[in-house]
């Protein structure tokens, strides 16, 4: 008998006093999964809910919950059909043809019938005596036969009253119809022609001022970093009846009607950004190691070349993230776009076109759940793409350590 | 179509002359400067020094001229202006003193807008920053957490108007009966309760917007206190761990003492957004059914209206609400800037 220790069993049993801790650790991290993935789920599903209805079928929208949107769902239905007019010959029978359910694709025929009380009268296949004569044939996709011998001379068209199943369809028809029919397309334009300028045009103003405001030396610095501080939540709303009456004074200098221009408002965009960015590019110029400038005065260099030689490339990030913070502020705009540029057609930006459509065509889901992608989806790429910078952005100068 | 191309083409021409302007001012500038007080070999020193000085001290100022001329303009002139139009008439031509502060006072309109931003104040940063505080710290621990924090914070990128058209679609309304397509009142009928018209209910709807500003915010308050999160040093956490503290009592009494500072930024720029919230309300219901704030009570009487005098007096209720925060942040600023 072998008196070896049998040490490979113990080694695969777990401490017995520490199993009781280890399931409770596990019970801690699923509730943990389980608390965030509810709080996901609740963040995302509106967007979700938007994006799937934009893409559903204009009539199963309207009488459906997106929720639905996958699975098939029934519904009841009325149509007249031909009247004698239509009928040809063929065969000594008099025929009238057609499909109940016109152009869908996405129906099939449970049952039909005359009347609303009798709407299982007969499935698809089967056929039914008409009352003016002759017989009717539905068939699965909605195809119907009526034929008689006799000539058809009703004047209006019988009625067939059928129960059908709707098979989920997806179609981008609603985008189509949005951007043609509704003056999406040119709300689009004129959101990239109001922001692209708005973006670029402060950067350079800003960034040599954020310089001299971090590394140059003179009288009232102090003070002007207060100012723009002070100046970072000043709402916009105190600035708006004093430039439109300039802007509009200097319109009629020059001769024009009003003061609702582009140029306009990339110059507003440009003010108000202002102090956003010498904040951000501020603080992060004043993160530079101190040395390498330091080294290069030393040498002789003048502020202006350690500025357009070294720190203007070293602050690249601070600079993107900027861009996209202005990006994002001027494309989701409303107010600055409705004041400074008007609510008339041909000038709305995608936001105000978007509000215009909610007082106008409030009940068809289908053309806001499409606009609203429409306007949603150029910033989503933005911002997914250049999330790192955003973020960045966001920190600089908010997190307080212990 | 032409109009589209010469719409196109003037934007990108303004960046052109916009970017060429700023190169030719801030490159001809300083340019002008060196070369005017150029260093001089004749010079004494005395005089080399004072020309030195005399470079240094105007080099600033021409660095910072357009943006100071910009901001002057258009918001620190404005600021002076509408204060004092709301000294004055609705047509801006006679002096009324605080005529128009009395009168805000005095509405009906306006005290529910007070009322209701004070719910709003209350309400949407105190729950954007707690969600924000539990989703960093959740998603700080588990192997997904960066697709989660993704996800939250994507509802920022959104505009207000589409984040309401998204939110308005969740509150749809349809008659009893009828199949709902709002998720709001599917859920309620599904508990065999009748469909509401959510957003006409008084109160209640107000407290349904809020809800679209908490969606949107939340995000923001998450990244930054994910941020601050990460700052707690190891050891502390460690030590409380070893010293048998649950994951309950290290949140309350450690992780939140030790990022208070930045709970309380969150919490001030959260503020500042919904004092100046005004798509929301305006997409939505535009103040109709006793969801009215202060912004888009302002936009009505300047805009709608065209009383100058009443929606300056507005605006300035407003700047007044801000103003403790501003300076709170300015005093922050400084003290910041003595510690560097």
């Amino acid at each position: 008998m072998s008196t070896a220790v049998d040490t490979s069993h113990e080694l695969t049993r777990p401490p017995a006093n520490t199993s009781g801790w280890l399931a409770r650790i596990n019970v801690g991290k699923l509730l943990a999964h389980f608390a965030l993935l509810a709080l996901v789920v609740l963040w995302t599903f509106p967007t979700a809910g938007l994006m799937i209805s934009s893409l559903r079928d204009k009539d199963q929208l309207a009488i459906s919950g997106w929720w639905t949107a996958l699975t098939t769902s029934n519904a009841q239905g009325v149509v007249r059909i031909g009247k004698a007019d239509v009928q040809i010959e063929e065969n000594g029978n008099f025929i009238i043809r057609g499909n109940i359910f016109g152009t869908d694709t996405n129906k099939e025929l449970e049952s039909f019938g005359l009347t609303n009380k009798e709407l299982a009268a007969a499935v698809a296949g089967q056929s039914l005596p008409m009352k003016v004569g002759g017989e009717i044939t539905v068939q699965d996709n909605g195809a119907f036969e009526w034929v008689s011998n006799t000539k058809f001379t009703h004047t209006r068209g019988p009625r067939i009253f059928y129960k059908a199943t709707i098979a989920p369809r997806f179609t981008i028809d609603n985008y189509i119809e949005v951007l043609s029919a509704n003056g999406v397309g040119r709300s689009f334009i004129n959101s990239f022609t109001v922001t692209i300028p708005a973006t670029i045009i402060p950067i350079l103003m800003a960034a040599f001022a954020a310089y001299a405001l971090a590394w140059m030396q003179f009288p009232f610095r102090g003070f002007i970093v207060a100012l723009v501080v002070g100046l970072l939540v000043v709402p916009l709303q105190m600035s708006l009846i004093p430039l439109l009456s300039l802007y509009n004074k200097l319109a009629g200098a020059f001769g024009a009607e009003d003061g609702k221009t582009y140029l306009g408002i990339w110059m507003a965009h440009t003010a108000f950004g202002l102090p956003l960015a010498i904040y951000l590019l501020r603080n992060y110029m004043v993160g530079l190691p101190k040395e390498i400038m330091e080294s290069a005065r030393i040498d002789g260099a003048s502020h202006f070349k350690i500025f357009t030689g070294m720190v203007l490339p070293l602050s690249f990030p601070a600079l993107a993230s900027f861009s996209i913070f202005q990006f994002l502020w001027v494309w989701n705009d409303l107010l600055v776009a409705m004041v400074f540029l008007g609510a008339q057609e041909g000038k709305l930006v995608l936001t105000g076109k978007l509000v215009s459509l909610l007082g106008s065509r409030g009940n068809n889901w289908e053309i806001l759940t499409a606009g609203a992608f429409i306007t949603i989806v150029v910033p989503l790429i933005v911002f997914l793409s250049l999330q790192r910078y955003f973020v960045r952005g966001l920190l600089a100068g908010s997190v307080k350590g212990g | 179509m032409s109009e589209i191309l010469q719409q196109v083409f003037g934007a990108l021409f303004a960046i052109v002359i916009a970017l060429g302007g700023c190169v030719a001012y801030f490159w001809g500038t300083n340019w002008l400067l060196d070369k005017t007080l150029a260093e001089d070999p004749r010079l004494t020193g005395r005089q080399s020094s004072d020309r030195d000085s005399l470079r240094s001290l105007i080099r600033p100022w021409l660095f910072m001229f357009p943006a100071l001329l910009f901001l002057t303009v258009y918001l620190v002139y404005p600021v002076i202006e509408t204060l004092r139009l709301s000294f004055l008439d609705n047509s801006s031509t006679n002096f009324v003193g605080f005529y128009n502060y009395i009168w805000a006072f005095g509405d009906g309109n306006f005290r529910q807008a007070i009322f209701n931003n004070v719910v709003w104040l209350i309400v949407v940063p105190s729950f954007a920053t707690a969600f924000g505080l539990v989703i960093a710290v959740l998603a700080d621990r588990l192997w997904w957490g960066n697709i989660a924090k993704s996800l939250v914070f994507m509802p920022m990128a959104i505009s207000f108007v589409g984040a309401s058209v998204i939110w308005k679609f969740v509150y749809d309304y349809r008659a009893e009966g009828s199949e709902q397509i709002g998720i709001l009142n599917a859920i309620v009928t599904g508990f065999g309760l009748p469909p509401q018209a959510w957003i006409t209910i008084p109160f209640w709807n107000s407290i349904l917007l809020m809800v679209i500003l908490i969606w949107i915010q939340t995000g923001f308050a998450m990244v930054i206190l994910s941020a601050a999160l990460r700052g707690i040093p190891e050891e502390t956490l460690e030590a409380a761990r070893i010293d048998g503290a649950n994951d309950f009592r290290i949140f309350f009494d450690i992780m939140i003492p030790q990022i208070w500072g930045t709970i309380v930024v969150v919490w001030t720029t959260i503020t500042i957004v919904v004092l100046k919230v005004f798509d929301i309300i305006f997409a939505m219901t535009n103040g109709q059914w006793d969801t009215e704030v202060l912004a888009n009570l302002m936009f009505k009487w300047m805009f709608v209206n065209f009383d100058y005098g009443r929606g300056s007096a507005i605006a300035v209720i407003l700047m007044l609400a801000v103003l403790p925060i501003m300076v709170w942040n300015i005093r922050r600023s400084n003290a910041e800037e003595g510690t560097r």
